[in-house]
């Protein structure tokens, strides 16, 4: 079936979580391909310039910061083949260079550009509320106390772009049961460290873009159990830099990005819904929920497709049909078969 | 203030290469990699401020010729205002080709369903208009009606901020901004704008 035919005749059905007919692009290649890219088009112009003026030019597209880019370790890991998707995987420069992540800066750059001076160390993750054991796990428990392995999810922004993320780290169910979550509990809420001195955003609603800090995200109990719901410390192989959210974040891949909350500092058990961010904010556009639905619209992006955010450059990227729960629905459907989605959407 | 011939020959040069520039730098950002990891978002941002603050300097031009008593800069609002042209034009394409790659259905619908790019694509359509009759062939030939036209540049000053403004997640304070900007501009015209809108006998 050709991409236009899939695309005027909807979403696709498919068993399993895998979109086939991609071809993989090795990472060294698209590497290289930039290379040449930039090499063309700023060595022509650089090379005929004395350099205190490259210099110049390089201050002011910000390489100056890229030298001196956050310190990332090496991670070991499993890959159960059950989270293994057969994707190409987004190249990792754009994972890490395409955010959102309003704490450092509403544009998609800011994150990497206001991010790099993030201290991670020391850092505490709180789990507490309706437990039965309160737990704080520091900069390295995060990577210690728990067998870590690695999943790649495909994450689909509610702006309507999609990019296929290899991340490492443990299941959030597996934290929740050392804690023991109590039988009364419904719902689990999260919390975005806050320090405005270090995140921009949180000290200017200029940068920030209007929203309530600290960020505050949540699940129910039912989601948050869920095999899928992880906890990521990891990205490509090595610890999370801080536009992706060091040095933990959530990753809910059958909801639209806004729900995986990054830098979590607070897990907290309730019997109560907790506020979310993005709905305290518009609540009309988003819900508690946040579940990827092609057939809901969002006020301002059709849902019915997606940019998917893959190798190569400007024109190669392709718009497919967006799947319902993003394409996880096998996981995590039961857990909605008695909503009405459109009104908890 | 009399500008000569000369002088109004360079200064058109220096309008041209301030908004030349600006698209001279996002090339040279994006192949640098150093317009985000997916600098489709940015571009279409981008080249839409470019628009917009271009539409800015169209609407400033004659109340410093004014204020100033400068006549001669009235000549260079041709040469803003098809700026504004270009960039709406590399907004709308970047927009269909890098967004939607060219979904035709996709963009149809978006129109029809999303008031914020239905009002910018009105935008574009005033715009559009006021490029094409620009020429000084077609401005004679229209004679009167030309002004009359030309006037619906207040619409587009009405409607570009709000598309901006109807456009942003969350960021409202500068589309603010630019609403006020806009609604100043408009104010200091309000009596040729109620001279235009008055029923005419």
């Amino acid at each position: 079936m050709t991409g236009k035919k899939r695309f005027t005749q909807g979403i696709q059905k498919r068993a399993s979580w895998h979109i086939p007919d991609n071809q993989v692009t090795p990472e060294s290649v698209f590497n290289d391909r930039r290379n040449i890219i930039k090499a063309l088009g700023l060595g022509a112009l650089g090379a005929s310039l004395p350099g205190q003026v490259q210099a110049g030019i390089f201050d002011l597209f910000g390489e100056q910061q890229a030298k001196n880019p956050f310190t990332t370790q090496g991670l070991q890991y499993s890959t159960p083949p059950k989270f293994v998707l057969p994707n190409p995987k987004t190249p990792e420069d754009k994972v890490t260079r395409h955010n959102n992540f309003y704490e450092f800066g509403s544009s998609k750059s800011d994150p990497y550009d206001n991010g790099q001076n993030f201290k991670v160390d020391p850092w505490t993750l709180t789990i507490d509320g309706l437990v039965d054991k309160p737990i704080t796990l520091d900069l390295h428990e995060l990577t210690t106390r728990f067998a870590l392995e690695e999943r790649t999810y495909r994450l689909r922004c509610v702006e309507a772009w999609s990019m296929v993320i290899p991340w490492v780290g443990f299941s959030l169910a597996s934290l929740l049961k050392q804690a023991g979550v109590q039988s009364n509990a419904t719902h689990v809420a999260f919390e975005t460290l806050f320090d405005p001195e270090q995140m921009p955003g949180q000290k200017s609603r200029l940068m920030g873009g209007g929203i309530h800090y600290p960020y505050v995200e949540g699940l129910t109990v039912a989601e948050a159990m869920n095999d899928l719901s992880f906890l990521a410390v990891g990205l490509y192989g090595k610890t999370l830099p801080p536009q992706n959210g060091a040095p933990i974040r959530l990753v809910v891949p059958w909801k639209y990005g806004f729900k995986s909350i990054k830098s979590v500092v607070r897990i907290r058990v309730m019997d109560k819904q907790p506020p979310t961010s993005w709905n305290q904010l518009a609540s009309s556009e988003y819900g508690f929920y946040a579940n990827v639905n092609p057939e809901v619209d969002h006020p301002r992006w059709s849902q019915a497709s997606e940019r998917s955010i893959g190798e190569g450059g400007l024109f190669s990227a392709k718009r497919i049909p967006t799947q319902m729960f993003n394409g996880y629905g096998d996981s995590v459907a039961d857990l909605y078969k008695n909503i009405d989605l459109r009104k908890f959407y | 203030m009399r500008i000569s011939a000369r002088g109004l020959f360079w200064l058109k040069v220096l309008l041209h290469i301030s908004f030349l520039l600006p698209a001279f730098y996002l090339v040279a950002l994006v192949l640098t990699g150093n317009a985000g990891g997916d600098p489709v978002q940015y571009i279409i941002h981008y080249t839409g401020m470019g628009a917009i603050n271009s539409l800015l300097a169209t609407l400033l031009i004659s109340p410093i010729a004014k204020r100033f008593k400068i006549a001669a800069l009235m000549q260079t609002r041709r040469l803003v205002g098809l700026y504004v042209c270009a960039y709406a034009l590399l907004h709308i394409s970047a927009f269909i080709s890098l967004d939607l790659l060219f979904a035709w259905r996709l963009l149809f619908e978006e129109v029809i369903k999303r008031p914020y790019i239905l009002v910018g694509a009105a935008t574009l359509i005033i715009i559009l208009l006021l490029a094409i009759t620009s020429l000084n062939r077609i401005k004679r030939s229209m004679g009167k009606r030309w002004q009359s036209l030309h006037n619906w540049i207040y619409l587009a000053a009405i409607l570009a901020p709000i598309h901006f403004y109807w456009s942003v997640k969350s960021e409202i304070i500068e589309p603010s901004i630019y609403i006020a900007l806009f609604a100043a501009l408009l104010f200091y015209r309000k009596d040729s704008i109620y001279k235009w809108l008055k029923p005419k006998k």
